[in-house]
Order: C-alpha cells, then sequence, then structure tokens
C-alpha cells in the first residue's frame, strides 16, 4: 500500500473513533458548550473537523502517491 | 387563491420546468440518461449528492424523531459524515471502475467483478425491492407537507397527482441531468428554509438555543442523552447503527450509481471531503424539533412537529414557502430513485437476466417506461395503502448494506470470489430480514442490519478462502 493511502486511511480513522466509538464516553448532558448539551456539542465538533481530516488526507496522498498514479488508489 | 397554494403550484411548476429543459441540448443514450454522459464537476456532483441525502425524512423524520424520541436522532449527523469519510476511498475506485468498462449502474459493477449475470439480477432486485418503499415514502411525505402547508387547500392526492406527473415528465426528458438541476433550486429553498426555521424559534420562544436546550434539560432530564424518549435505543445501539447507515449509505443503488455521473475520480474525491459541511442544517432540524417538544407537547404525530410549529409561529406565506421547499425536496430524491429503479429493471433484469443481445436504445426505451410503471406502483401505494410498505421500509437499510462486502472487497481484494460474495449476501439479506420481522431489532442492543453485515462480511471472506475454484477474472475490477 502507497505511504499516502497509509496516512490518508489513518486521519479518516479518526472521524470513527470520535463519531462512534468515543460516543458512551461522552453521553452526558452537562457541560454545555456554546450554547449545546455536550454529547450534541462533541458530535457537531467532529463533523466541523472531518472535513479538515480529510482536507489533510487528500493533501497526503497527493504528496507521497505521485509516483503511484496509474497504481490502484 | 391564497398565498401559500399560489408560491407552492408556481415552484413545483417552475422546477420541472428547469428539469426538462435541463436535458433539451442533450441527445439521450443511455450514459447521457442514467450517468450524465459521466461529464458532471464537483458542483453538479455535490448537488446531486446532496439531493439524495436531503428528502423528505430530513425535514419530516429528523425533527419528529428529535420530537418524541430525543438523542437518538443525532444519529442522523454522524452517519452521514461516516458515510462521506468511506465514500472518500470507496467512490474514486468505483468511478474507475465505471469508466473502465462503461458500467452504468451497481448491479453492472457485480456483473463484471464477479462475471455473474444472475447475481447482477439478484443485486438489481433487492435494488428495486429496497427502492420502491422509500420512493412512496417521498411521495407519502409531499402530499402531507403541501396538505398541511396549504391548510387543506391542496388535498394531499392532488398534491400527489401533480407531483406524479411533473417528476416523471423531467425524468423521461432529462434524466439524471433533470435530477441535478431540480436539486439547485430544491437546496437554496431547503436550506433557506431549515436556516429560518432552525435559528429562528428557539430565538422567538426562549430568546437563544442556548436557553432552549437549558429548558429542555430540566423539563426532560433524559431526553438529550441516549437513550433520549425510547427503551431500546441505547448507546450501543446509535453506534451500530451509525456504522451500518454510514456503511451502508453509497450502497443504494442510486447514490451509488450517481458516482458514474462524475467526470473523474478526482471529482468525487473533492466532493467527499466537503460534504460533512451540509450535515450542518441538520443541527438545524433538530433544534426545531426540541422546540417544538416544549412548546407545542403531546401532539399525536411526531413527524409534523416541523410543519406544526411552523403554522404556530409564522405567517400563512412562509408556511407556503415551508411547503413548497418541502415538495421540491421530495420530488428530487423520488425522480433519482425513479430513474435507477427503472434502469436496474430495464438493464439488469430484462437486458441481463432475459435478453442480453437487447440493444442500448431498446434497454433506455423500456427505462422510460418502467419510469412511468415504477411511479405508478409507488402512486398506487401512496393513495390506498399508505402502511403496506412500512415492513420493507425498516428492511431497506438492513438490505442495501450488505452489497458492502461484495462492492468493497471486490474493490481491494483479489481473494474473492463469486461464490463468497453469493453466500455472504444471501445470508446476511436473510438474516437482516428474519431478525427485523420477528421483532428482534435491536437484537442484544444492536442494530439488527449491522449484526448481519458483520456475518455476511465473514461468510464472505470464509467462503471464498475456502471455494478452491478460478472461475474469475481475479479481480480485472480491481
Amino acid at each position: 500500500m502507497p505511504k499516502g493511502t497509509k496516512i490518508a486511511l489513518g486521519l479518516a480513522l479518526i472521524p470513527f473513533l470520535m463519531l462512534v466509538l468515543a460516543l458512551p464516553f461522552v453521553n452526558r448532558v452537562g457541560p454545555f458548550v456554546l450554547g449545546l448539551p455536550f454529547l450534541l456539542f462533541w458530535i457537531v465538533l467532529w463533523i466541523f473537523l472531518t472535513p479538515f481530516i480529510l482536507m489533510a488526507a487528500y493533501w497526503a496522498e497527493n504528496k507521497f502517491n505521485k509516483n503511484d498514479k496509474q497504481g490502484k488508489s | 387563491m391564497n398565498a401559500a397554494l399560489l408560491i407552492i403550484l408556481a415552484t413545483i411548476v417552475f422546477s420541472a420546468a428547469v428539469g426538462i429543459f435541463a436535458g433539451r441540448k442533450v441527445k439521450m443514450t443511455l450514459e447521457n440518461w442514467t450517468v450524465g454522459g459521466r461529464r458532471f464537476g464537483v458542483v453538479l456532483i455535490w448537488l446531486l449528492m446532496a439531493g439524495e441525502i436531503y428528502t423528505t425524512f430530513t425535514f419530516l423524520g429528523a425533527s419528529g424523531w428529535a420530537y418524541s424520541r430525543g438523542a437518538p436522532t443525532f444519529y442522523i449527523l454522524i452517519y452521514g459524515t461516516l458515510a462521506y469519510t468511506a465514500s472518500f476511498f470507496i467512490l474514486p475506485a468505483v468511478w474507475k471502475a465505471g469508466k473502465r468498462f462503461g458500467l452504468h449502474t451497481q448491479p453492472d459493477f457485480f456483473i463484471k467483478r464477479y462475471e455473474s449475470r444472475s447475481l447482477g439480477v439478484i443485486v438489481a432486485l433487492i435494488g428495486v425491492v429496497s427502492i420502491i418503499p422509500y420512493l412512496q415514502l417521498q411521495l407519502t411525505g409531499l402530499g402531507f407537507i403541501v396538505e398541511v402547508s396549504s391548510n387543506g387547500a391542496i388535498r394531499s392526492n392532488v398534491a400527489i397527482l401533480l407531483a406524479f406527473v411533473l417528476t416523471c415528465a423531467f425524468v423521461f426528458t432529462s434524466g439524471i441531468r433533470g435530477s441535478a438541476w431540480v436539486s439547485v433550486i430544491k437546496d437554496v429553498l431547503m436550506i433557506a428554509a431549515v436556516t429560518i426555521v432552525g435559528i429562528g424559534v428557539p430565538r422567538i420562544y426562549f430568546g437563544s438555543h442556548g436557553k432552549m436546550f437549558r429548558a429542555l434539560a430540566e423539563a426532560h432530564p433524559g431526553h438529550l442523552v441516549f437513550p433520549g424518549a425510547t427503551a431500546n435505543l441505547s448507546v450501543l445501539w446509535v453506534m451500530t447503527t451509525a456504522l451500518l447507515t454510514g456503511l451502508g449509505f453509497y450502497m443504494w443503488p442510486h447514490v451509488f450509481g450517481s458516482a458514474f455521473s462524475a467526470k473523474s475520480a478526482e471529482t468525487i474525491k473533492k466532493n467527499a471531503v466537503i460534504m460533512p459541511f451540509y450535515q450542518i442544517p441538520i443541527l438545524l432540524v433538530f433544534m426545531a424539533g426540541f422546540t417544538a417538544l416544549l412548546v407545542m407537547p403531546g401532539l399525536k404525530n411526531g413527524d409534523l412537529a416541523f410543519l406544526e410549529l411552523v403554522n404556530k409561529t409564522y405567517p400563512p406565506w412562509f408556511m407556503g414557502f415551508v411547503g413548497a421547499a418541502g415538495a421540491v425536496t421530495a420530488m428530487v430524491p423520488a425522480s433519482v430513485l425513479v430513474l435507477f429503479a427503472s434502469t436496474l429493471l430495464a438493464k439488469n433484469v430484462y437486458q441481463s437476466g432475459f435478453s442480453p443481445r437487447a440493444s442500448e436504445a431498446t434497454v433506455l426505451r423500456l427505462s422510460r417506461i418502467m419510469v412511468l410503471v415504477i411511479m405508478g406502483f409507488a402512486l398506487l401505494f401512496a393513495f390506498y395503502l399508505p402502511n403496506a410498505l412500512v415492513n420493507l421500509l425498516l428492511i431497506g437499510y438492513d438490505g442495501v448494506t450488505q452489497f458492502f462486502p461484495g462492492v468493497v472487497l471486490g474493490l481491494f481484494w483479489k481473494g474473492v470470489r463469486r461464490s463468497g460474495v453469493l453466500w455472504g449476501l444471501t445470508t446476511g439479506f436473510v438474516l437482516a430480514a428474519v431478525l427485523v420481522f420477528t421483532k428482534h431489532d435491536p437484537f442484544l442492543g444492536m442494530n439488527a442490519g449491522f449484526v448481519a453485515l458483520v456475518v455476511n462480511a465473514a461468510v464472505t471472506v470464509a467462503v471464498s478462502r475456502f471455494s478452491g475454484a478460478k472461475d474469475e477474472n481475479n479481480g480485472q475490477v480491481a
């Protein structure tokens, strides 16, 4: 597997960890953040961060997979 | 004629006109009809995919769940984000296979990858059976929205019939291109309506959304954490449901097929990066649902929470605006659903199953006829048996997600075999159906479809490993 793809997959794991595996630990009403109950704040926060994580993944693939353009993604 | 009525009628007629016009200069071949000639750039692909994600369920269902079930509704926010993240890796590979082998549909992929026309027919049939209830839901939802928001001036059945004619017209003439262009109107209206209401109502009744949430936390302490107001939608259920629907989203035949419309693999990848931002408006829909619970508790039908709240808060013309947005929000997904269901029947059941020599022109002609047949079916169900398909709807996501191992292993693992996919898919589908219909969903606290998916993946891998026969093209597509 090309290096860029490895980095991208590693980055893509973050939303799955934060939005699925972490849920039992953030299932609480308080403290309120930005007016949102904590559970909802946590979910919204990671949804908002995911595009930036994917941007980094996109960048990593382009940077490290340059010689692999013809190969499998 | 009242203002709401005028706004609703003008909007849906105008939208359909845009849809019909979108395909006027394009010569209609099967390629142009189903996958837009593989020429859509980032913007059109984004609009098309967003058009498929925001359905009437977003308007009525998400706010209804927030109203009557509470926190478990958050899974809707989560699964979309997971789906886009997964699509970053899966869809470009799907697109490349599509380009290389001239694929139009999801069963085309299975047929090519596993060299099995019968597998293609099975996938097509599961796809169509999953799509029809979903299509009917759009029509029923549309009737509902238009009748309530026009204050009864347009009866539900009249609205459904009108939407039927207009949607068929633009699907018939423009194919997928029509859906993408109507999506432009739909997105603008929908986002405007949701933003105005979602930001507006907590302010109007409580001063700010923060005060609304605090009031809610005091009045209903358990509502804002899992399992909310439900008995069995625990954290584990939310986790497994988010995973199931997140992985399953792109397995819907119409969403999978839309990937082929992009002009390059790069386009889809860029699209996947920006899509999660599009989840944010759903947060506003939740806020409307939560506000409704405090302002007007005890509604018999939670799905009406959004509309009833708008009705109570805003003048009738604004209600018309929301109704218009809701109507177009039903028409766009309906058009894509019917387009792909028709193509599946014409191309992958008729041509692959019975008449491999049928020409592309014949398949296109048959697809167009199938648009009327399938919409007609959905219409009849919506009119006469609106609740008959509810059971099928329950199993829709569970069913299409069973394609996941066949697609992903097919793309990235050379060792997967036709027999493995056949056994895995069948086991997963039957297991999901048995668990759901015998009321074992959730199963041990987990989403039953997710349990079936895990078993499916295990069976697919195990059977592939143990079947020595090299009867396949050894991962040519991958």
